[in-house]
C-alpha cells in the first residue's frame, strides 16, 4: 500500500503542484494581459495551500487559544500567509489597474496587438 | 538613545515619510520631506557602517521578542556596506529629482511619486537590514510594488507595458523566493537566518532542501535580471522616468544580489553550493554569457537608455561571475562592483537625464554635438562611460582589476581573458555615443530656443556621482577594505 | 441601476449590517479569526455595494476622496506611530508591553491599535481601489 500512501497520503502536496503548474503555464502561454494575471493568482494561491497545509498538526485544532483544547495548529503559517495574500491582493490590484491603463492607451489588452502597435512607432 | 535604536530607524524613516507625503499634497513640499527623509536615512546608514566596523555585528530585536522566535534586524559588514550603497544612491538622486520630476511627470501626481519613491527606498533598506528569511519576502514585496508604481509613471505610453512585465516577471520571481523560504521552514522550522545558517548545512543532502535552494536562486535570479532571466530590464529601465532609471540602477538589482549571496553563503553554505551543487559552473557560464551578449546587444541601440541598460545586464554578469569564484577576493570583488557600478550608472543615468531634459529625446541621432551644447553633461558621461570600460584611475578599474585577481587566484585564467574581451565590447558602444556627441556638428535648432545645459541642481548630484568614481578609483582603501571584510565574514575565515 | 427595486430595498437593508459586520471582525481579531486586514476589506465592500446600486456620484458624497487619501495615509501613520510610541517609552521598536501599566494589557492595547490602523488602511485602500477603477471614461470598443 505504499503507492497508496505516497498519492493519498501527501494529497495537499499533488493540490498545490497541479494549481503551480496551472498558473504559471496560464501566466506564459496567454496573450491576454488579464488572463495573465489570472494565472499569477492562482500561482501565488498555490503557495499559500503549500504553507497552510504543512501547518496542520495531527488532532490540532484551529489556533485561537481557549482552556479546553491542548492541541493547536502552528499558528506562524496563518500568519505568513495573511501577509502574503494582501501582497498577493495588491499585486492584482496594481496589475488590473495596469491593464486598465493600457487599454485606454492602446486600445486592446492582447499582447500581440500591443506588440504590433510598438513595433510600428519605433 | 537614539544610537540604540538606529537599525529601527533605518527603516522607520522612510516609512513614516511615506503617508505624510500623501497627506501634504504638495508637490514641492512632498520633495522636501523626500530630501530630509533620505538624507537621515543615509546618515543612519554610514552611522551604523561606521558602529559595525569598529564593534561587529549589531542585533535588534523588534518588539523585544528574543531571536530566533522574533524578527531581528542584524547588521554585519555586508548589510552595512549595501545599506550605505542604497542610502546614498537615494540621498543623491532626491536633489535632482526636483527638476527631472517636475518635467517628466504630471503636477498633480508628483507628491504620488515621492510617495512611492520613500515606499520603495523603505522597502530596499528593509531587505538588506532584516535577519528574518520571510521579513526579506515582504520588504522585497514593498519595494517590488512601489518599483512598478514608478516605472509605469514614464512618459511614453510603452512605460505601462513594460512597468506591467516587470510586475508580471517580478511576482513570479518574489513568490518563488516565497516557495523557497516555505520549504526551509518546513525542513528546519525557524525563518531567522542565523538560525537557519545553524540547521539548514546538517540537512544538505535533503532533497527538499536541494529543492529551497533551487527556488531560491531562481527567483532572486530573476529580480536580479540575470541572464537569460533579464527580459524586463531594458523596457523599464528604457521607458521610466529619468530619476528612476538613476535610482533603480543602483540600488533595485544590488539588492537582489545581496538576497542571493545572503542565502547562498549565509544560510547554504558555500561548500553545499559550490562543491555538493555545480553552482559555480552555472552561475559562471550564465554570467559570462550575460556579459557577452548584453554587451553586444547595447552595441546595437538606438536609445542610449536602452543601451545603457544592457550594460546594466552585462555588469550584473561581472557581479555573478565574482560570486562564481567562491573566494574572498572573488566575492569581496562583487560587493566592491555593487558600489561602483552604483556610482558608475547612476551618474550615466543622471547625465541622461540632464539630457531628457533639454533635449526631450535620448535616441543617438537627436545627440548630435551634444559635447558643444551640453559640455558639461557630456564631460561627465565621458568619464562615467570610462569608468565603465574599466581605464585605470577610475572605480570600474578597480572592480575589474578585483575579478581578474580573483580569476587568477582560483586557476581559471580564461575568465581573466573573457573579463578584458567583454570590457573591449563596452569600449564599442561608449565610442559610439562619444563619436556623435563630439565629432558631429550639432543640428541646427529650428527650435525657439536653443540647447543650453541643464540647472544646476541636476548637474551638481550628477557630477558627485562621477567625481565619487574618480575619487574612489584612486583612493582604494575604504572601499576596497569594507569589500574584503565583508566578503572575508560570508566565507569564514573573518569576524 | 435604479430600476433594480429589489436590489435597492435590499441593499438599504444590507449595508449597515456589513459595516457592522466589519468592526465585528476588526474588534474579535484576538478571540476568533479576523483582524485588521479582513475587517477592512468587508468595510470596504459596504461601500463598494453602495456604489454599484446607487451610483458614483451618490457613493462620492458617502466617501469623499479626501476623506479616503487620508484614511490611507493615516492608517500606516497609526501603525508606525505605535512603533515609535514603544521607542520612545523605553522600550524596542514595536515593543507592545510598554504602553500601558503592565505588559499584558500593553499587548493587548498595542494589537488593538495597531489592527486598527491596518482597517483604516486596507479599507480606504479598496474603496480608492474601486472608484479608481469605476471613475474611467467609458470607452467605445
Amino acid at each position: 500500500m505504499d503507492v497508496l500512501d505516497r498519492v493519498l497520503g501527501l494529497y495537499n502536496y499533488w493540490i498545490v503542484i497541479v494549481l503551480m503548474m496551472v498558473g504559471f503555464y496560464v501566466v506564459m502561454a496567454s496573450r491576454n494581459l488579464i488572463k495573465k494575471i489570472i494565472g499569477l493568482s492562482i500561482f501565488q494561491t498555490s503557495v499559500f495551500l503549500l504553507y497552510i497545509s504543512v501547518g496542520k498538526v495531527r488532532g490540532g485544532s484551529a489556533p485561537i487559544l481557549d482552556k479546553a483544547i491542548e492541541t493547536y495548529s502552528n499558528p506562524l503559517p496563518h500568519v505568513l500567509i495573511l501577509t502574503a495574500i494582501v501582497v498577493g491582493v495588491a499585486t492584482t490590484a496594481l496589475g488590473l489597474a495596469f491593464v486598465v491603463r493600457i487599454k485606454e492607451a492602446y486600445g486592446t489588452t492582447e499582447e500581440d496587438e500591443i506588440h504590433k502597435q510598438d513595433e510600428r512607432s519605433d | 538613545m537614539i544610537e540604540a535604536h538606529l537599525p529601527a530607524l533605518q527603516v522607520v524613516l522612510p516609512l513614516l515619510a511615506a503617508p505624510l507625503c500623501v497627506v501634504l499634497r504638495n508637490g514641492t513640499a512632498a520633495w522636501a520631506l523626500t530630501l530630509a527623509t533620505s538624507w537621515a536615512a543615509l546618515a543612519v546608514a554610514v552611522a551604523l557602517l561606521v558602529k559595525v566596523l569598529a564593534d561587529g555585528p549589531i542585533s535588534y530585536e523588534l518588539g523585544n521578542w528574543l531571536a530566533p522566535w522574533g524578527i531581528e534586524y542584524k547588521i554585519d559588514a555586508v548589510n552595512a556596506f549595501i545599506l550605505v550603497v542604497v542610502a546614498a544612491i537615494g540621498a543623491i538622486v532626491v536633489p535632482y529629482a526636483y527638476a527631472s520630476v517636475r518635467a517628466e511627470i504630471e503636477e498633480e501626481r508628483i507628491y504620488l511619486f515621492y510617495c512611492m519613491y520613500l515606499l520603495t527606498l523603505t522597502g530596499l533598506l528593509g531587505i538588506v537590514i532584516t535577519g528574518d528569511a520571510f521579513n526579506i519576502f515582504v520588504f522585497l514585496e514593498i519595494s517590488s510594488l512601489s518599483t512598478y508604481v514608478l516605472v509605469g509613471l514614464g512618459r511614453d505610453r510603452r512605460a505601462l507595458t513594460a512597468a506591467y512585465q516587470y510586475l508580471i516577471m517580478g511576482t513570479i520571481g518574489a513568490t518563488f523566493i516565497l516557495i523557497g523560504i516555505g520549504l526551509l521552514y518546513m525542513m528546519t522550522g525557524t525563518l531567522n537566518i542565523a538560525d537557519l545558517a545553524k540547521r539548514v548545512p546538517p540537512l544538505a543532502g535533503n532533497r527538499t532542501v536541494l529543492a529551497a535552494f533551487g527556488f531560491i536562486t531562481v527567483g532572486a535570479s530573476l529580480k536580479l535580471a540575470l541572464f537569460p532571466l533579464h527580459h524586463w530590464l531594458p523596457n523599464a529601465y528604457a521607458y521610466a522616468p529619468s530619476t528612476v532609471s538613476a535610482f533603480l540602477a543602483g540600488t533595485a538589482t544590488k539588492v537582489s544580489l545581496y538576497i542571493l549571496i545572503r542565502f547562498i553563503f549565509t544560510v547554504f553554505g558555500a561548500s553545499f553550493a559550490f562543491k555538493t551543487l555545480p553552482l559555480d559552473i552555472v552561475l559562471s557560464v550564465l554570467a559570462v554569457l550575460a556579459m557577452f551578449v548584453s554587451s553586444t546587444v547595447a552595441i546595437f541601440q538606438r536609445d542610449i537608455k536602452r543601451l545603457l541598460a544592457y550594460s546594466s545586464i552585462a555588469q550584473i554578469g561581472y557581479m555573478i561571475l565574482g560570486i562564481s569564484f567562491a573566494s574572498v577576493t572573488g566575492v569581496a570583488a562583487s560587493l566592491l562592483h555593487i558600489f561602483n557600478h552604483a556610482l558608475m550608472k547612476g551618474g550615466l543615468f543622471l547625465a541622461l537625464g540632464c539630457v531628457m531634459l533639454r533635449l526631450g529625446s535620448v535616441r543617438i541621432e537627436d545627440m548630435h554635438g551634444l559635447g558643444r551644447t551640453m559640455p558639461v553633461t557630456m564631460a561627465a558621461f565621458v568619464i562615467g562611460g570610462l569608468s565603465l570600460i574599466g581605464i585605470p584611475l577610475t572605480a570600474g578599474f578597480i572592480s575589474k582589476w578585483y575579478l581578474v585577481l580573483a580569476a587568477l587566484e582560483s586557476g581559471r585564467w580564461y575568465f581573466a581573458v573573457l573579463i578584458v574581451l567583454s570590457s573591449l565590447l563596452a569600449v564599442i558602444y561608449v565610442w559610439r555615443i562619444i563619436e556623435v556627441a563630439y565629432f558631429r556638428p550639432a543640428p541646427r535648432s529650428e527650435a525657439a530656443e536653443p540647447v543650453r545645459e541643464a540647472p544646476a541642481s541636476m548637474l551638481i548630484p550628477m557630477w558627485v556621482l562621477i567625481g565619487a568614481n574618480i575619487y574612489f578609483g584612486v583612493e582604494t582603501s575604504a572601499s576596497v577594505g569594507v569589500a574584503r571584510q565583508a566578503a572575508a565574514m560570508l566565507l569564514g575565515s573573518g569576524p | 441601476m435604479k430600476h433594480h427595486f429589489i436590489l435597492r430595498v435590499i441593499a438599504k437593508f444590507a449595508i449597515p449590517f456589513i459595516l457592522l459586520y466589519a468592526l465585528y471582525v476588526q474588534f474579535h481579531g484576538d478571540f476568533g479569526p479576523g483582524g485588521g486586514f479582513q475587517a477592512g476589506v468587508i468595510f470596504a465592500a459596504a461601500f463598494i455595494l453602495y456604489a454599484l446600486i446607487f451610483g458614483m456620484e451618490k457613493a462620492r458624497h458617502a466617501a469623499p476622496s479626501a476623506a479616503i487619501r487620508l484614511g490611507i495615509a493615516l492608517g500606516v501613520l497609526i501603525y508606525a506611530g505605535t512603533g515609535v510610541a514603544g521607542i520612545l517609552l523605553g522600550g524596542k521598536f514595536l515593543d507592545y508591553s510598554v504602553l500601558a501599566h503592565d505588559p499584558t494589557h500593553g499587548q493587548h492595547l498595542g494589537i488593538l491599535i495597531v489592527e486598527f490602523g491596518v482597517g483604516l488602511t486596507v479599507a480606504s485602500v479598496m474603496i480608492a481601489v474601486f472608484f479608481a477603477f469605476a471613475s474611467r471614461p467609458r470607452s467605445e470598443g
